[in-house]
């Protein structure tokens, strides 16, 4: 079977495109595929990734402009068949601004930028993104980002909850959930979620920033490890 | 041909750090008879509508499909006559 295909979309002011084709292409062996935001086409890829950045200048709001772009027309179709999406930091807005999320990201609590290493606690693992993650377990990502604070009303958050969509908790070293390990004053310390069907998530923390040891850590891996074993059933070999 | 001033605020239920950040620094000034502090953004346009009513869909219908997130925010309007 063919080797799962990423496609990476680029958006004016995009900043972690390369990272995330990096991670997709030579550390995880998959293919990858730069995919120019005004292209009408998504070249036959399993996974679209939104990488972070800021897009459009994260004018009017993070994502608001980003979503009309042309190519967005074919994220959602192929999300509405089944298809895989990830959105990562500008590409969670970008998601939440399209409705494939439900949510928004509000200004971060304390107004400003946070840019450190994070804990989160895996709350799904039986997700196409999560299952090479145990249940429970404890990773460390960086975040980045000035608006990143998950807000929804209160029935949504409930039915959020209910549903198993949360990815990912931000929580204390030892797995406790804590007010003072939330960088950004999200609800419920919501670092990620899925959509009801499973197939898109959107996250604020970088999983492609830590994909090799040789580079500090490689916690995020099991984001793209997951995903090649959703597509092609493949335990990846990692050089 | 009309001219439109949207303002689009952060909804009441949501809290807005920079309001209230502004609203401290009001205070430390002695303005001890403002409160309730909240910040916006305001989007000033020309309508090129044959009337009001046309030149109203108009401004409601983009700031349903952009200017506003309604999962966060409000807008208001006022039309005028240009």
């Amino acid at each position: 079977m063919a080797k799962a295909k990423f496609g990476v979309v680029v958006f004016p002011g995009s900043n972690c495109d390369h990272d995330a084709y990096h991670a997709a292409k030579h550390v995880l062996g998959g293919q990858a595929e730069f995919l120019w935001h005004k292209e009408g086409s998504l070249q036959d890829v399993d996974v679209v990734i939104l990488p972070g950045g800021f897009s459009y200048g994260d004018y009017l709001r993070c994502g608001a402009i980003s979503r009309f772009s042309p190519i967005m027309k074919e994220v959602v179709r192929h999300a509405d068949r089944g298809g895989h999406v990830i959105g990562i930091c500008n590409g969670f807005q970008i998601l939440t601004e399209s409705g494939l999320l439900p949510g928004a990201l509000l200004r971060n609590r304390s107004l400003k930028f946070v840019c450190r290493q994070v804990h989160l606690r895996v709350e799904n693992n039986t997700s196409a993104f999560t299952s090479r993650y145990r249940q429970g377990q404890v990773i460390s990502i960086p975040v980045a980002h000035g608006e990143g604070n998950f807000y929804t009303d209160q029935d949504t958050l409930a039915e959020i909850e209910e549903n198993g969509q949360v990815a990912f908790r931000y929580v204390e070293a030892d797995g406790s959930l804590t007010d003072a390990a939330n960088p950004n004053g999200s609800l419920n310390n919501i670092a990620g979620i899925f959509n009801k069907e499973g197939n898109v998530l959107g996250m604020m923390p970088h999983p492609e920033r830590v994909v090799e040891q040789l580079l500090g850590s490689d916690d995020g891996l099991g984001v793209f490890e997951s995903l090649l074993l959703a597509i092609s059933g493949e335990e990846p070999v990692l050089s | 041909m009309f001219k439109a001033i949207i303002t689009v605020k952060l909804r009441p239920s949501i809290l807005d750090p920079e309001g209230k950040a502004i609203e401290h620094a009001l205070q430390s000034l002695d303005f001890k008879a403002l409160s309730g502090v909240r910040i916006g953004k305001l989007v000033e346009m020309q309508v090129d509508a044959a009337d009001r009513a046309a030149a109203e869909a108009a401004v409601v219908d983009a700031c349903r499909q952009l200017l506003a997130n309604p999962v966060m925010e409000d807008y208001t309007y006022e039309l005028h006559e240009a």
